[in-house]
């Protein structure tokens, strides 16, 4: 057929569903869900990840020193060499370490009891901490600064997110306070939640300075944060427990967080597995759907047949016709489907604040099945039409 | 005198307990711009005679020939095309598609003789101006009485120039006003070389052809034979 042939075909088939509106609604809404579904949840997935990946730094190369833990189960001390000898490794592109504070409550005011600590932890940190966990120190704060040189050495404490909720503390002011192990501290600022580290959500953070001024913690680091050249973590991650605690190094503990997360993502997709799994159970019955829309509409149009064939269309073109229908039809409910399940994961993912990543290859692979299972369903239907007998069909009326 | 359709010893047996002969021995011979009717009772084989003549249906035995050729060997792609060139077809019950406008219904006939589409919409609206509906081309069959629908029907069937056009009760969904206006349409076609045979009980339609053939089971059995004009 020539290609002035095959456009009056589509163009043919075009006109044919645009005659029946409802019905080719209608009987493309399978596809379109089944595809939606599918687009939805790996343009979902893929949104995620992107979000994860941001929050990794896409290397995924943070790597996490602790010193193992005490017989009660708070944090063993590293010993102070810890972090300046880390920072000599040449891969070590930053470090940073914080230090727990056995004992230390966090109180709204002193007339609180303080067995209602809400289990929040009291560390010292580093003013470099957020810069070495990845979101620095303007967008890892949600209000008020972080530390500094300065508020490092002065009773001034940054709360973590959910320690923030959990005393009732909102906005950051000048008098705004709260009663640390036996002391007013000054709240400089509250932090975002820090994924990388969920510790820190449910902690308050002094400076290092202060800590052993103020709560004598002695300097001892408790957990150091580095990030290494992405192509050298593994080697870093082998000489950390020597360089960390040369005296007892089977006691450091070594782990890399993202992989932690990565694993957390891959748990999430087995969800996707299971959407996925629906749509193609909708696009199943959508082909069916099909299949038995055209088969009622071959029976109908047996007089239009028979009228083609009289007009000289050949068996062929007949048949060729009730597939392009199908296609067709299959092709329209696959394209709402994808622009469906595009609206789906953009409005997911903005209402989360993850960028919006749609695949290509699932805008493709959604399409290309619509037109496969168009394809499919129109075989049968379309072999009728063309096996009809012209004079046969022509009789009915 | 040459014939444009040829029936040489046709017959057309259906199967069944017993098997049911439609078209027994039928020789007939249509020659150009000839005006044939074809009269008979229910039953006497009529629309079968029409549709192998139209090649719609392949005779049980005898042959069929058009412009002179054969079309018993010929493969559905060659009949398809020997159809859509050399015949056209006109309906009782119109068979236009309702989505389509006159026009388009018109140009469909044309589809598949392989013409460009600018030119199908030119020759549809030259047919329809020969059917005096040049007022009624951007019109669907549900805007149009049923005798105008009839003569889109006709535009259709001779859009392509054939070289016959056969009718199965073309007035027979018309009332007699707008039947007279068909029948008139159908005895001028044959004025540019176009043959035409018409399968009726309307004596209107019978009264305005020039040769006769009465059926009965399937055999011819009365036919003024060819008119020498």
């Amino acid at each position: 057929m020539s290609r002035a042939g095959y456009t009056s075909l589509a163009l043919g088939a075009l006109l044919g569903l645009r005659a029946r509106k409802l019905r080719t609604a209608l009987s493309g809404l399978g596809i379109a869900i089944g595809i939606a579904a599918a687009v939805a949840v790996l343009g979902i997935s893929a949104s995620s990840r992107a979000n994860l990946l941001a929050q990794l730094g896409a290397e995924g190369n943070l790597v996490t020193v602790t010193g193992g833990q005490t017989f009660d189960g708070s944090p063993a001390a590293l010993p102070l060499t810890a972090e300046p000898m880390i920072a000599r490794i040449p891969p070590v592109e930053s470090v940073t370490a914080i230090g727990y504070v056995p004992g230390a409550t966090v109180l709204r005011t002193a007339a609180i009891p303080a067995i209602d600590s809400g289990g929040i932890s009291v560390y010292a940190a580093q003013p470099g901490l957020l810069g070495t966990l990845g979101a620095g120190n303007e967008q890892g704060v949600a209000a008020g600064t972080f530390l500094n040189a300065a508020t490092a050495r002065y009773p001034a404490v940054v709360l973590g997110a959910v320690a923030a909720q959990t005393l009732g503390i909102e906005q950051v002011g000048p008098a705004t306070q709260v009663y640390l192990d036996g002391r007013y501290f000054a709240v400089i600022g509250i932090l975002r939640p820090v994924p990388l580290v969920p510790a820190l959500d449910e902690a308050a953070l002094v400076g290092f300075p202060a800590a052993d001024a103020l709560l004598g913690l002695g300097g001892h680091p408790t957990q150091i944060y580095l990030r290494a050249a992405p192509d050298q973590v593994q080697a870093v991650v082998s000489v950390l427990p020597f360089t960390a605690n040369p005296a007892q190094p089977e006691g450091v503990q070594v782990s890399l967080p993202s992989s932690i997360l990565a694993a957390r993502a891959a748990a999430r997709t087995a969800y996707a597995g299971l959407f996925l799994g629906l749509g193609a159970v909708a696009v199943l019955v959508g082909g069916v759907g099909i299949a038995n829309i055209m088969v009622i509409s071959v029976l109908e149009r047996r007089a239009e047949i028979g009228l083609r064939r009289a007009l000289g269309a050949t068996r062929r073109r007949v048949g060729l016709q009730f597939l392009t229908e199908s296609v067709l039809l299959s092709a329209l409910g696959g394209t709402a489907g994808v622009l469906a399940g595009a609206a789906a994961t953009a409005g997911y993912a903005v209402a989360s604040g993850q960028p919006v990543v749609v695949p290509a290859v699932s805008v493709a692979v959604g399409l290309g099945i619509a037109l496969g299972t168009g394809a499919l369903a129109g075989v049968y239907p379309a072999a009728r039409a063309a096996r009809l007998a012209p004079a046969e069909a022509l009789r009915a009326t | 005198m040459t014939a444009i359709l040829e029936l040489d010893g046709v017959f057309k047996a259906y199967p069944g307990v017993p098997p049911v002969t439609a078209l027994a021995a039928v020789d007939l011979k249509i020659h150009w711009a000839e005006r044939t009717v074809v009269l008979g009772p229910s039953g006497s084989g009529k629309t079968t005679l029409l549709h192998v003549a139209g090649t719609l249906e392949r005779p049980s035995q005898g042959r069929v020939r058009l412009g002179g050729q054969d079309v018993s060997g010929l493969s559905d792609a060659e009949l398809s095309a020997v159809r859509g060139r050399r015949l056209g077809f006109v309906f009782q019950h119109f068979h236009l598609l309702d989505h389509l406008d006159a026009v388009q219904n018109v140009a469909l006939g044309l589809v598949y003789t392989g013409t460009p589409a600018r030119d199908r919409r030119a020759a549809a609206i030259e047919a329809l101006d020969r059917v005096g509906l040049h007022h009624r081309l951007g019109h669907r069959p549900a805007q149009l009485s049923g005798g105008e629908r009839q003569r889109v029907a006709i535009a259709r069937a001779v859009a392509g120039h054939p070289g016959v056009v056969l009718a199965d009760e073309p007035t027979g969904n018309l009332d007699s006003a707008a039947g007279q206006q068909i029948i008139d349409l159908l005895a001028g076609l044959a004025g540019d070389g176009t043959a035409i045979v018409v399968i009726t009980h309307d004596p209107a339609v019978a009264a305005a052809m020039d040769r006769r053939v009465v059926m009965q089971d399937g055999r011819i059995i009365s036919d003024d034979g060819p008119v020498s004009s």
